[in-house]
Formats: structure tokens, C-alpha cells, sequence
């Protein structure tokens, strides 16, 4: 089986490479550009922590070949964090103890930051929809949607 | 797991897709938004020796409306079907049914031409193509041709496609006007498959069902368009008929057992959710509850 060319934007940089068809884009970012921020889980698109932007879209990175990134723009949890698009709910997760190994943060954190980019104000109810393919294990999903809905308040303004 | 290894082509257009198909045939699997392929061969159900990747076949995507017929492009995401003002005023069911479909972030590269040709039994839209008497267009090396809904779906992850044909295209006629839909699904987490679902389609006139259509899905090998709904049209539903028009859907079932349900309970449900979606497009509280048998 032969490498495939490839060429894409990761996090604002370009990237050249060759990759085996059968290689998925979560263990491209993992072992090839050693962004190891994206987690793999499940390895068929049920627990959500290998959850990265592509295109602007949320999408499972077990569940896309790198093959299909050639020309795409791919955003993972490290492109998010040094942007700063994510500091306010990454600190909203610290205070309000939404982790505990941080194991499904990056996934969490990439589902939420795409919620909130829709709708400014979810309800509960949106957030744990939202949030239905994302499994943690340790902290239950209580203090995640504190953190989602203090985060959607003080960006909108809504603070009391 | 990972994928086993496979050689990759990416089709540079339907005709192109087409040859690769003819010269491969059974080797080969059509790639498109890949949420039901990836999985099973990452857990290595499927090993393709070929794939090949219609991603970037912009003609197969998009929806148009013209004369009463709603074309909907195999390559159009459930996202885009979910945020279609199209998909809303036309075939609201088909809404209701995708925000059931997984979850955002599988929905944003799943499609509905891969979810049909997939053909999980357990999955909402094949249901919603026999409720919607939908037609899918196949493109094979002998041409275009049309396969209604009810002969498309053939058994667990089988359909009427020849391994040279791909699925191009379904088209939905536009239900009438003030015609009344029904979607539910039981399932243990929002966006899993369903242990039972059912999507309906109806017209109600003087309060009773001019048409009922009902497409039950994870009831059996595949989806069922329910024939006892015909007990239910043009009657004035009373507990008694809605309690005959159930005895006769259980003869209709053929569930399967699995890590979610027995088959007695998928039967159950079934019957309940008859029940509800009758009392719901009816406005009949009472009956509601007619699912004990």
C-alpha cells in the first residue's frame, strides 16, 4: 500500500506529508506533528475525546483518514488554547472542578467552544445535548455544564 | 483498533467513481462521510482492499425543491439536512429525525446517502424513506435507474445497490399540505442508535387519519413500513381499534436481540410508542396509554 500526499493547515501552519491511507487523522496529530492534546479514546466515534475543528466543524478525528484532510483546514485543542479563543472556559473548567484526569477536556472543550460559537445562550438542556457524544468518567457532567453555562453568561454580558 | 490497510482513490468525479467501481466492484467500498465505515473498520467488521473517496464530489451535494419532489444530493451532511429551511418546511419529519442522528460533531461529516447505503436497521433515515415514500437513484455502468424505499432496504447493512452502482441522489415527494408528522425513538443516551424508534407521517381530516404512514426502525432486519396502519384509516380510533391495529403490528415485527433489548421488549415499545404517536397527531390524550396488550 502506498503513501498518499498530502498538504493542509493545522492550527495556522502549513503541513506536507505522506501518510498510509489507513492512517487516521487523530494518529497523524498524535504521532506525526506530535500534537498529542487530542486524545484517542474509543477509536469509533462513541466517547468524543478526540473531538478537533476541521473546516471550521467539530468532527470525530477517529473517524476521519488523514487522506481526507488534503487541502483542509484542521484546528486541534493546542491551536485553540495558544489563540486564546478557549482561555475563558478553560479557566470556567478549573474553578468550577469540570475535570478530573482531563482525559475528555480537549474533546469537551472543543464541543463546547462550537455550542457557544452557535447559540451565545444555551439553556442546560442545549448544553447537555450538545454535549450527548462526549464521555467523561470521572467528574459526572454536572460541573461541565456549570462551567459551559457560567462561560456563555459572562461572555454575553450576563454575569450576576 | 485501527483500519486494517487498504489502497485509496480519490474519485475526481460520478464517472470516475463509476469505473473504479466497475474494475473493483466487490473490493471496493465508497467512501463519503465515512461515520458508519470508519467505525466498522476500525473495529475491523470491513476490510476493503480499495476505497474509494467521493468527498470531493461537490454535484452529489445539495437539496433542491421543484414541482412537488425534494432532491436531496447523497452527499449532503446531516448537518446541512438538520439547518435546511427546505428540509423544515417541506419534510419537517426528516428534521426531527436528524437531530436523532448521533451527535454534532458525527453529524457535520455524516451523510445521508452513506447512511442509507449502510443500511443499519437501527438507524432513523432509512425509516424515514419508507414513511416518506422516498425513491434512491442508483448510477451503474448501464445508466441511472430509480428504487422505491421499500425495495431499496434488503437486511442488516444490505440494499438493492449492486456492487457497481453507487447512490447518487433520493428524492422525496413533498408530503401534502397540513399533513402531520410524528418522530420518536427510545434510546439510552441522546444520538445512540435507537432501541426502537418510529417516524410517521399523516393526514388527519374530521379528527380521524385519512393517511397514516408509519416507519418503524430497529424492529427487525430492517425498516418496516407498518401495514396495520390500515386498521387505524378513515375509522374513528376508539381503545378497541387502536388495541387491534397494535395486535396486528406485533405479528408485523421480527426483533432481534442484542446488548440493548430483547426482542419482547423491543415489542413493547413498539406498541407504546403506536400508542403515543396515535394520541399525539390526534390530539387524544386517551389514548395514550392503549399500549398493554
Amino acid at each position: 500500500m502506498t503513501a498518499v500526499a498530502i498538504s493542509l493547515v493545522v492550527n495556522g501552519e502549513r503541513v506536507d506529508a505522506d501518510v498510509l491511507p489507513r492512517l487516521n487523522l487523530a494518529d497523524f496529530l498524535r504521532e506525526h506533528l506530535k500534537l498529542t492534546g487530542t486524545h484517542v479514546g474509543c477509536e469509533h466515534g462513541v466517547c468524543g475525546a478526540c473531538t478537533v475543528r476541521v473546516n471550521g466543524d467539530i468532527v470525530r478525528s477517529c473517524l476521519m483518514f488523514a487522506v481526507q484532510t488534503h487541502n483542509a483546514t484542521v484546528e486541534t485543542i493546542e491551536g485553540i488554547s495558544d489563540s486564546g479563543e478557549v482561555s475563558d472556559l478553560q479557566s470556567a473548567f478549573r474553578e468550577r472542578n469540570a475535570l478530573q484526569c482531563g482525559f475528555c477536556t480537549p474533546g469537551m472543550l472543543m464541543a463546547a467552544q462550537d455550542l457557544l460559537k452557535q447559540s451565545p445562550c444555551p439553556d442546560r438542556e442545549q448544553i447537555r445535548e450538545h454535549l450527548s457524544g462526549n464521555y467523561c468518567r470521572c467528574t459526572g457532567y454536572q460541573a461541565i455544564v456549570d462551567a459551559i453555562e457560567t462561560t456563555a453568561r459572562a461572555r454575553t454580558g450576563r454575569l450576576p | 483498533m485501527k483500519a486494517a490497510a487498504f489502497a485509496y482513490a480519490r474519485a475526481a468525479s460520478v464517472a470516475n467513481a463509476l469505473e473504479l467501481l466497475t474494475a473493483h466492484g466487490e473490493g471496493a467500498k465508497v467512501l463519503s462521510g465515512g461515520q458508519s465505515l470508519l467505525p466498522a473498520m476500525n473495529l475491523r467488521l470491513l476490510s476493503p482492499e480499495l476505497i474509494i473517496d467521493i468527498g470531493e464530489l461537490d454535484e452529489l451535494r445539495g437539496i433542491a425543491v421543484n414541482e412537488g419532489i425534494i432532491t436531496i444530493g447523497a452527499l449532503t451532511r446531516h448537518a446541512d439536512l438538520l439547518k435546511s429551511p427546505e428540509i423544515a418546511a417541506h419534510a419537517p419529519l426528516l428534521t426531527a429525525a436528524v437531530a436523532h442522528v448521533a451527535h454534532p460533531a458525527i453529524r457535520n461529516r455524516g451523510t445521508i446517502g452513506g447512511s442509507l447505503a449502510h443500511a443499519d436497521p437501527a438507524s432513523e433515515l432509512p425509516a424515514c424513506m419508507l414513511t416518506l415514500a422516498a425513491s434512491m437513484i442508483a448510477r451503474g455502468p448501464k445508466g441511472e435507474r430509480r428504487i422505491a424505499a421499500n425495495e431499496f432496504f434488503a437486511g442488516i447493512y444490505e440494499t438493492a445497490l449492486a456492487p457497481q452502482e453507487l447512490l447518487v441522489a433520493v428524492e422525496l415527494p413533498v408530503p401534502p399540505k397540513n399533513s402531520t408528522h410524528f418522530f420518536h425513538e427510545f434510546a439510552r443516551r441522546h444520538g445512540d442508535y435507537a432501541i426502537v424508534g418510529l417516524a410517521a407521517q399523516a393526514f388527519v381530516r374530521d379528527e380521524q387519519f385519512a393517511d397514516l404512514r408509519l416507519g418503524f426502525f430497529a424492529v427487525g432486519d430492517r425498516p418496516l413500513l407498518a401495514m396495520s396502519a390500515r386498521k387505524l384509516v378513515d375509522v374513528a380510533v376508539t381503545p378497541k381499534v387502536l388495541s387491534e391495529a397494535s395486535s396486528a403490528l406485533d405479528d408485523e415485527l421480527a426483533p432481534l436481540e442484542d446488548q440493548q433489548a430483547t426482542p419482547a421488549m423491543r415489542r413493547h415499545l413498539a406498541r407504546v410508542l403506536l400508542a403515543r404517536c396515535v394520541s399525539s397527531l390526534l390530539g387524544r390524550a386517551d389514548l395514550g396509554t392503549g399500549a398493554s396488550p
